[in-house]
């Protein structure tokens, strides 16, 4: 295990050695101590290794991620894992706003709740919370998965395209061009298994699935108020 | 006499009006019988001041010329050298602004790659991501990183020679991009993770920022994943020029683009088009007053766009502060855009060569900003990349000539002593004298 002290190594030297670590490192295991709320910490990984933050973390941490696992031991910042291509993230508090957003695969996992816009243009990733999430989630989501195991707030999925949201509690309302779909086999093996990935314990089919109503898809003029 | 009047009064000529003209008529016309208002490329169309309302005064008793063939008159410029550790050295302050793949086609991005390789210049992506075609061809590509983020990929980020954050464009200041269905090709699709043939309406703010101080923390994360080798620039429309450059620099940019209402759009409601951004002369000074009140001028780097065609307007831009251009509509054109060869094809869609901007149609007769493979291969990248090279070449051969003119070694050393303006508008926006005057609306310490 290799730990860096962010307050005594500092930011760009941190980055520059999490991002000398190649695809065949042996130095796979990471740990930040005193983060203190530090913004872009270990973002742009690109490697197999898992770094561990002791702490909670400012904006855009693990933001564009590749291959590398990134825990927060602590509440993570705006913009969390945005843009992230693969690896995983797990957030042990809350998350801010935006988080993953425009993400293109991988998986977030937030142990707490997550703030608005969660998986706001969503491009394929997973994104997990245990907890509830905010008011415009998944705003224009075009792929991926958004699994909420409490309640979503306003406008869920509003303008989205073929993202998918699965919630067990509660939603507010629903955004523009998002409904409520049926729940079928395929989708209970798909969140069964992301719920295994994220070691959440909880039962597929107390969820209910949301998606588009691809009603918007094509203008049409009898739509305009819904724009 | 008057034959349509039995009694034989006078007739008056029929009058069209001036405020509904035929345009406005047709306008109307279309809004009525479609539901949706127009979407269209290209810039404004209607007449607004411009760069054709300066004049140079060259040289006289108090100002010597430069030999136009002898003594020399450098054009490069390096862009970005504040934070980044490789900034872009150009031959030419002559750049491609950023278009995007889907807009265009795959070989009309190469041929752009070419042509700006070839005139020693560097080109852009745009919305939809970096293309093969375009980073093979482009010595020095600048990648756009957009509100959609359609593309966005760290990888293309990592092989950018300098990043672009697109907070807005000329063309539509606070508007996201569109793109219709019938562009939305199994490339296109895939490359932006949408469906085909579905109509594409890119986002207007970014996801994941709003506001000054989240950009700074935005530009932190980028040189952060790129390790503070490439520049970066923060790309604004001809808004609100003075704090627009003002918070750019603020939030730790390498050069600010800046671009007026005249620049280009793939697709946006033409509305937009013709109504909202100020023109691209209106803007210049008061970036340039920003950058100066900073002490930022020359530090970090103003590229201007919007309707820049020729070497005049190169060096009036300079002239007035500006560090460098981008072009986007003109280098289409040179391209073979709105070319009257294919004039029959363009009556055919009901339009005229240099008129046609249905550009989001896909039709493009001259295979330009099409995704239609037929169309495509009407167009040759190799031959597209010559013309556009030679193109360039000219531009700055006449930026030279006036700089010579004016005594000026350097593009660079272009001043707005060396302009008059030949309207009030003008000389109030460019703040230079009008014409045969010492005076301009607002200069200090006159009154009207
Ligand atoms: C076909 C086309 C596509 C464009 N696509 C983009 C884009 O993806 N991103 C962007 O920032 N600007 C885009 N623009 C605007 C240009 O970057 C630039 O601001 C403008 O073209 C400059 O004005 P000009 O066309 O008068 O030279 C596009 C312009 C055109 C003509």
């Amino acid at each position: 295990m290799q730990t860096i002290d962010l307050s005594e190594t500092g930011l760009r030297a941190m980055n520059k050695l999490l991002h000398a670590q190649s695809e065949d490192t042996n130095q796979t295991a990471w740990e930040i101590i005193n983060p203190k709320g530090a913004h872009a910490i270990a973002c742009g990984l690109n490697a197999p290794i898992e770094v561990t933050v002791k702490g909670s973390t400012g904006y855009y941490c693990a933001g564009m991620n590749q291959q590398a696992t990134v825990n927060i031991h602590g509440s993570a910042g705006p913009g969390t894992g945005e843009n992230i291509m693969s690896g995983k993230i797990v957030i042990e508090g809350d998350a801010s706003q935006y988080l993953g957003a425009t993400g293109h695969g991988g998986l977030i996992v937030v142990k707490g709740n997550a703030s608005s816009r969660c998986g706001i243009s969503m491009k394929g990733v997973n994104i997990v919370v245990q907890g509830n999430i905010g008011h415009m989630s998944a705003f224009m989501g075009q792929s991926g998965n958004l699994v909420v195991c409490g309640d979503a707030g306003d406008a869920l999925g509003d303008s989205c395209y073929e993202a998918r949201f699965f919630v067990r509690g509660k939603v507010k309302s629903l955004g523009a061009d998002c409904e409520k779909k049926e729940m079928r086999k395929e989708h209970l093996t798909l969140l069964k298994s992301l719920l295994d990935e994220a070691g959440i314990d909880a039962d597929p089919t107390e969820f209910t699935r949301y998606g588009s109503a691809r009603n918007l898809y094509n203008f049409d003029v009898d739509n305009a108020g819904a724009y | 006499m008057n034959k349509y009047d039995p009694k034989g009064i006078p007739h008056t000529t029929p009058r069209q009006s001036a405020t509904f003209t035929q345009d406005i008529n047709s306008d109307i016309r279309r809004a009525a019988a479609t539901g949706i208002y127009d979407i269209r490329g290209g810039g404004a169309k209607r007449k607004v001041p411009s760069f054709d309302d300066l004049l140079f005064m060259g040289a006289s008793i108090s100002r010597y010329p430069l030999e136009g063939y002898r003594e020399k008159c450098e054009t490069s410029v390096t862009i970005g050298g504040l934070h980044a550790e490789n900034p872009i050295e150009l031959d030419i302050p002559i750049t491609i602004a950023g278009m995007s793949f889907g807009a265009l086609s795959g070989p009309a991005k190469e041929a752009l790659g070419r042509g700006a390789s070839a005139a020693g210049t560097s080109t852009t992506t745009g919305d939809g991501g970096m293309t093969p075609e375009e980073r093979g061809h482009s010595d020095k590509l600048v990648y756009q990183y957009l509100p959609s983020r359609y593309g966005m990929n760290p990888n293309d980020l990592r092989k950018a020679d300098a990043i672009e954050i697109v907070v807005g464009q000329g063309a539509k200041p606070g508007g996201g991009g569109m793109l219709l269905g019938q562009k939305i090709s199994d490339r296109v699709a895939e490359m932006r993770n949408l469906p085909k043939g579905i109509d594409q309406r890119s986002a207007c703010r970014h996801p994941d920022w709003t506001g000054p101080d989240d950009l700074e923390i935005k530009i932190l994360e980028l040189r952060e994943i790129t390790g503070w080798k490439v520049p970066i620039y923060v790309k604004v429309a001809g808004a609100r020029p003075y704090y627009d450059t003002t918070l750019a620099i603020k939030a730790g940019a390498d050069a600010v683009v800046l671009d007026g209402m005249q620049g280009g759009t793939a697709a946006t409601q033409d509305v937009f088009i013709e109504h909202v951004g100020q023109p691209t002369l209106a803007i210049v000074r008061p970036a340039v007053q920003a950058l100066q009140d900073l002490g930022m001028h020359r530090k970090v780097q103003l590229i201007l766009s919007g309707g820049i065609r020729s070497g005049a307007d190169v060096a009036k831009a300079m002239a007035l502060g500006a560090d460098a251009v981008a072009i986007g509509t003109a280098a289409l054109i040179a391209l073979g855009d709105n070319d009257p060869k294919w004039e029959a094809e363009y009556n055919a869609l009901g339009t005229t060569a240099g008129a046609y901007d249905d550009w989001h149609e896909g039709r493009d007769p001259a295979g330009i900003t099409t995704q239609d493979p037929e169309l495509q291969a009407r167009f040759d990248p190799v031959e597209g990349g010559r013309r556009l090279r030679n193109y360039l070449k000219v531009m700055t051969l006449e930026a030279q000539t006036i700089a010579r003119a004016c005594g000026k070694n350097h593009l660079h050393n272009l001043e707005p002593e060396d302009l008059v303006a030949l309207t009030m508008e003008a000389a109030a926006m460019a703040q230079v004298p009008l014409a045969g005057t010492n005076w301009y609306p607002g200069k200090p310490n006159t009154s009207f």
